[in-house]
């Protein structure tokens, strides 16, 4: 399998928080797969997984620092690029 | 009125440059390799500390504001768990007994993390890392606080928990947790952050803290669900850390890789012996259980591992050797335990029981492979004791590995009726293993696995007894004074779950919660 082939994942907790995060998420990564678990969920993708500010201000209706994620964020894999715009992970380089 | 000039914000790469590197200074009157005297002698060659990219760019200050939010959300949910008597909305009082595992396991271990990264955050020359292991160090101190914290509302009103230190420190199946901490902590600054960062956090920590305290949630357990997610938030830096350091180490020098190689292939076997009871936590003492060991294991250890390995292969690493092995013992490693636990319930500081007859067509569904084949015939014939009225136990001290202190249960790789024992001969003593990975680190640092203290052989020793005990007196029962010394009060914390003072209470007190008698 080739390292793009390589799946990557953030689990967050579910809460009112991270409702629109997760909305956010699912709408900039159309591939990503939603795994719901016991008070979390789990979302997936192959390559790569974006979390973005401005995607998850319009949905908030205010400000967001994206490093507000730590206090939601329960697991995650693949190499983490961080922004003040853009949160990445991914097996590529 | 003056108009406030807004200050251009610095941007987070700015910011963290700022706050990280900026606050280191070159030596004048010093040698730098006399400040730092410990990051050279296991052979790790760097050449540009700079090199180093910390994955989160977080500062000391947004650290200590989002830290500080965990915290608040924390203890609002804890607090609210126990003034509520939250203890009584448990799926079932046999859940208790994970938290006993947890505490007794798990929380001193977070704390010996403390202790290691505190060490290492001192010894490593480039500002980068040093920083990041300082704010792991106080993370671990904080994950090790609040589970003690929160499961103390467990502690109240149940047994098995209130000596969790000294348990942690002299009963015989917590060693091997604890020795997998001291013998990370005995190694290198690099060793350590590698065995800590990838077997620790990456592999261990998500399988504890994912699908584990997703069930803990799904068993009504507010408390361990919170400072569970709490903790894990945390580890996701950890592990990223941990898989950042590979990395850098790795690109600084071709002859650090066979060096890491050894290391990855150590950690992950040390890693996988020590998840022997997680896997028996998650297909055994959950009683609503949320998914298999097994399936756990796919995700957090073949997809994420797997992942993880061949991002490395750029570098030359390959996946260790003991991973094959590991795959022969995926759907026979929780029964294993479990069936372990059952007969040694003399010797630990929590209840057990047999799997109900719908816990073993559960067992049989998710491991059709093996569970009828080997292991529900033992189950059922353990019922027949109870029912009989003659509860088998066994009261033996059993022979333990000289690596990972688990006691010899484990079968051979694809022999699942033959017992796996390895021996070794060195100077002028016997030693013994579970496995040939087991053997293989052990003959790579003899000197240092030789003074590992053997529960089993503490007890044989002499050395598992209170002061003043007299062992020539006549009467002397070492079984039950061995209890005595570990603090396990026999026939309370230990035994048969079914008729046990917490399920007596537990059935009780939910009984009066129900009513207003």
């Amino acid at each position: 399998m080739s390292e793009a082939g390589s799946t990557v994942f953030l689990a967050l907790q579910a809460n009112d928080d991270t409702r629109h995060v997760i909305d956010a998420i699912m709408a900039d990564n159309p591939t990503a797969i939603l795994d719901p678990q016991p008070a979390m969920v789990r979302i997936t993708n192959r390559g790569a997984l974006v979390v973005r500010r401005e995607s998850i201000e319009e949905r908030m209706g205010r400000d967001y620092d994206l490093q507000e994620l730590h206090i939601n964020m329960i697991s995650l894999s693949g190499r983490v690029d961080e922004t003040d715009d853009e949160l990445t992970l991914s097996w590529n380089h | 009125m003056d108009m406030p000039v807004k200050k251009k914000k610095l941007g987070l790469k700015e910011r963290y440059a700022l706050m990280t590197r900026g606050l280191g200074w070159e030596p004048s009157y010093q040698s730098i390799d006399d400040i730092f005297p410990m990051d050279s002698f296991e052979g790790i060659k760097i050449h540009d500390w700079d090199a180093w990219e910390d994955p989160f760019r977080l500062t000391m200050d947004s650290y200590w504001k989002y830290q500080a939010e965990k915290e608040r959300k924390l203890y609002a949910i804890v607090d609210a768990f126990a003034q509520s008597n939250g203890h009584l909305t448990l799926s079932d009082s046999r859940y208790i007994n994970t938290v006993k595992l947890f505490v007794n396991g798990f929380a001193p271990l977070e704390y010996m993390s403390h202790r290691g990264f505190a060490h290492i955050g001192r010894q490593f020359r480039g500002v980068g890392p040093r920083v990041a292991c300082i704010m792991q160090s106080l993370d671990e101190m904080r994950h090790s606080q609040t589970q003690i914290h929160a499961i103390s509302n467990y502690n109240r009103y149940y047994s098995g928990m209130a000596e969790f230190r000294h348990h942690h420190d002299y009963l015989p199946y917590l060693q091997v947790p604890k020795s997998f901490f001291e013998d990370a902590a005995t190694g290198g600054p690099f060793e350590f952050i590698v065995a800590i960062g990838f077997a620790f956090e990456y592999v261990l920590t998500n399988l504890v803290f994912v699908p584990f305290i997703s069930g803990a949630a799904y068993n009504g357990d507010m408390g361990a669900m919170t400072f569970g997610f709490s903790a894990q938030s945390d580890e996701a830096r950890h592990m990223t850390l941990g898989l950042e350091v590979i990395k850098f180490v790795l690109e600084q020098d071709p002859a650090n890789v066979p060096i890491v190689q050894k290391w990855l292939n150590k950690w992950t076997w040390r890693g996988v012996r020590v998840l022997t009871l997680v896997a028996m936590m998650q297909d055994y003492m959950l009683p609503k259980r949320v998914m298999s060991w097994a399936e756990a294991w796919e995700i957090y250890f073949e997809e994420n591992c797997g992942a993880l390995f061949r991002d490395l292969a750029r570098y030359g690493i390959t996946m260790p050797p003991c991973v094959e092995q590991v795959r022969l013992e995926r759907d026979h490693l929780s029964h294993m335990a479990w069936a372990h636990f059952y007969q040694a319930r003399g010797t630990s500081d929590f209840h057990v029981w047999l799997p109900s007859e719908d816990d073993m067509d559960w067992l049989s569904s998710k491991y059709p492979e093996t569970f009828d084949q080997y292991y529900r015939p033992r189950f059922e014939y353990w019922a027949k004791c109870e029912a009989d009225g003659k509860p088998f136990e066994a009261t033996a001290v059993p022979m333990q590995c000289q690596v990972c202190q688990i006691p010899m249960l484990f079968t051979e790789p694809g022999h699942p009726m033959t017992l796996a024992q390895r021996h070794v001969h060195y100077r002028d003593e016997q030693y013994h293993f579970c496995s040939e990975h087991c053997e293989e680190i052990f003959n790579d640092e003899p000197e240092k696995y030789i003074q590992a203290k053997i529960a089993g052989h503490e007890v044989f020793k002499g050395n598992a007894f209170r002061p003043g005990t007299d062992p020539t007196a006549e009467g002397f029962n070492p079984a039950a004074e061995a209890l005595a010394f570990f603090k396990v009060e026999h026939g309370r914390d230990n035994g048969l779950h079914h008729g046990s003072h917490d399920h007596r209470n537990f059935e009780m007190w939910r009984g009066l919660a129900k009513t207003n008698d």
